[in-house]
């Protein structure tokens, strides 16, 4: 059985802990809070843009040598893993690692040729490990990042499908559902698909200077706002995941504080109990 | 009859309002929209952005973006908007320097790009402000 002085100084550490644990807990809340903020924000931009490209491709476009054009003979495709730069965030990057592997290990069994990308440190690290063919990369985009942040990366993703290194492009990130539930998913964002045509009133626009040029200026864009929407929410979902892992190690600090207290109360008795009946059988021994 | 102008970016929405006349700086020059003009889907370039409501002026700085006119609503999708008041000289200035730094040092094209893009705002959103404190000193 340890020492009480040992177990007095466990349960000092475990208390420690669990202070920390709170700490990080009540951060990530508040992050967390802005950061689905911040994922709302973005929408509106978005679903303008979707409404002005549903216009633009209801009507025949050409769309070869665009962002729109779906290659039939596809040889190889980029996979971006958007990933956050630290850890202690629960099952978290392990689930969007994997989602990740496994399609890349899918696409290579199909014949295909695999470049990647990452956005986060933690996926960069995982592709440098196993080896992979890195195109780009950014980390320490911090928890609230801006569009241009991202630019580098969707410019090598944008500049590589229409040079034709890659007919597909892919992300990897974690969808922010609510709180307690964050999902990999893996979303293609090139070719761009065109939404469905607008059942809405269609207006009869000028464009100026023409409607080709108004779709080359936009399709970028739009691939730009879809992979900064990805990073938004990956960032939501790495901030509510370790909100939750945090209170399920603080709880279990206070668990083990509780275990603890109990043995050592046992221990300090126990101790007592010894002594008293040392002092009582020595005492016997003298009187007789 | 107002136009409903709203001014959304990548990161938020800029301004949501009621307005009488919009001055846009598109790739073909510079245009004036009044209440009741013909649909419309242009795009912008880097320049001042002229709103008028009530008969008094707000700036704001754009580098670019979409702009969709209907009769009655008109929507800017802009790279980056920034209001006059809001533009931090010091700020632009410094981003002037540093992208003319990164450009007397020339390195790839895309970097040149990028530096000739960020001096291209810096010096917009000066001008803006610039602007702003004139017509400040003139009333």
């Amino acid at each position: 059985m340890p020492s009480t002085r040992e177990i007095r100084r466990r349960i000092r550490s475990v208390k420690n802990l669990a202070q920390i644990t709170r700490a990080m807990e009540m951060v990530s809340a508040s992050k967390m809070r802005r950061a689905q903020r911040n994922v709302l924000a973005t929408r509106p931009y978005a679903d303008r843009m979707l409404d002005v490209m549903g216009e633009l491709t209801s009507r025949a476009v050409s769309r070869t040598g665009t962002l729109l054009e779906v290659r039939e003979n596809v040889r190889a495709v980029a996979v971006i893993f958007i990933t956050p730069d630290r850890g202690l965030a629960g099952s978290l990057v392990t689930n969007v690692l994997r989602r990740g592997s496994r399609f890349i290990l899918d696409e290579r069994q199909r014949g295909r040729n695999i470049y990647t990308m990452a956005v986060g440190k933690k996926g960069r690290d995982f592709l440098a490990r196993t080896g992979q063919e890195l195109a780009a990369e950014v980390t320490k985009l911090g928890d609230y990042p801006r569009l241009a942040d991202i630019l580098g990366v969707a410019t090598n993703m944008i500049d590589g499908f229409l040079a034709g290194r890659f007919d597909e492009a892919h992300v990897v990130y974690s969808q922010f559902v609510n709180t307690l539930v964050q999902r990999p998913v893996i979303k293609r964002i090139l070719p761009v698909e065109a939404p469905a045509d607008p059942t809405g009133a269609s207006f009869d626009y000028t464009y100026e200077p023409d409607r080709d040029d108004v779709l080359r200026e936009l399709l970028p864009r739009f691939v730009e706002v879809q992979l900064y929407q990805a990073v938004l929410e990956s960032i939501a979902s790495e901030h509510s995941a370790r909100m939750v892992a945090m209170r399920n190690a603080t709880d279990n600090a206070k668990e083990l504080q509780r275990d603890l207290t109990l043995s050592y109360n046992k221990t300090r008795q126990a101790n007592i109990t010894k002594e008293v009946s040392e002092i009582a059988s020595g005492a016997a021994a003298l009187a007789e | 009859m107002p136009i409903h102008l709203e001014i959304v970016t990548a990161e938020r929405v800029v301004l949501s309002d009621e307005v009488d006349q919009i001055n846009a700086p598109t790739k073909d020059g510079r245009i004036g929209i009044l209440p009741r003009h013909m649909p419309l889907l242009t795009i912008l370039d880097v320049g001042e952005l002229d709103i008028i409501k009530n008969g008094e002026v707000t700036a704001f700085a754009v580098t670019g973006g979409f702009m969709e006119v209907l009769p009655t609503r008109v929507t800017i999708l802009a790279d980056a908007a920034d209001r006059a008041d809001e533009i931090d000289e010091a700020r632009a200035e410094e981003a002037r320097r540093r992208a003319e730094a990164l450009l007397s040092q020339r390195r790839s094209d895309q970097e040149m790009a990028l530096a000739e893009a960020e001096l291209r705002k810096a010096l917009i959103q000066l001008k803006v402000a610039a602007l702003k404190n004139l017509k400040q000193r003139n009333q």
